[in-house]
């Protein structure tokens, strides 16, 4: 990962409450996976996405930046929270609402 | 093929006083699912606790013998309070 892609993850992530780096783009999500995280953050507030399909190099290096293996992957108020299954786990135990309010560090 | 007790013996073995249920879902013996209810989960986030299980795995799953591992995992607080779901 070149710096300056580092960079561009931190300002994204730094600048959007709720950041998803997903398969496709929010009107056309091209994997299940990342349809449905998606559809769990858009009932919190509004989501920043970004299609890692669209540049080889940010669908390898968020990757790296997150050190996680898979897409898709969730970031609120600038931490990497985890990818589909911990989003759908949280948001059955309450803590996603709670996570974004800022109440609970996530 | 993996068995699960293999899977579950490397998770206790990384996290002392854990109780570790794994289930083989496809019968294949790649595709796997754990519960792991771990002290050492106490104050973690999701992600730092999943990423505790999936430590002493990396060989496995860097080889594609453990393909995939779906992961419920609570401290012993979280499991009283959402073990019961």
């Amino acid at each position: 990962m070149t710096p300056e892609l580092k960079a561009r993850f931190d300002e994204a992530v730094r600048n959007n409450k709720i950041v998803l780096f997903m398969k496709g783009n929010a009107m056309f999500p091209q994997c299940g996976f990342s349809a449905r995280a998606l559809q769990i953050l858009q009932q919190h507030g509004q989501v920043h996405t970004v299609d890692v399909l669209a540049d080889p190099e940010v669908r390898q290096g968020i990757k790296e930046y997150s050190n996680w293996p898979t897409i898709p992957q969730v970031f609120i108020n600038g931490k990497f929270v985890g990818g589909s299954d911990i989003l759908m786990e949280l948001e059955e135990r309450g803590e996603l609402a709670e996570m974004i309010a800022g109440k609970t560090p996530a | 093929m993996l068995d699960p007790n293999a899977i579950r013996e490397r998770i206790v073995g990384a996290l002392p006083g854990s109780e570790v249920d794994v289930r083989d879902t496809t019968g294949t013996g790649d595709h796997f699912e754990a519960r792991v209810v771990s002290p050492a989960f106490a104050g973690k986030s999701m992600v730092e606790q999943h990423q505790l299980v999936y430590a002493p795995l990396q060989d496995w799953l860097k080889t594609g013998e453990l393909h995939a591992l779906a992961l419920k995992t609570y401290s012993p607080e979280q499991w009283k309070k959402f073990g019961n779901r």
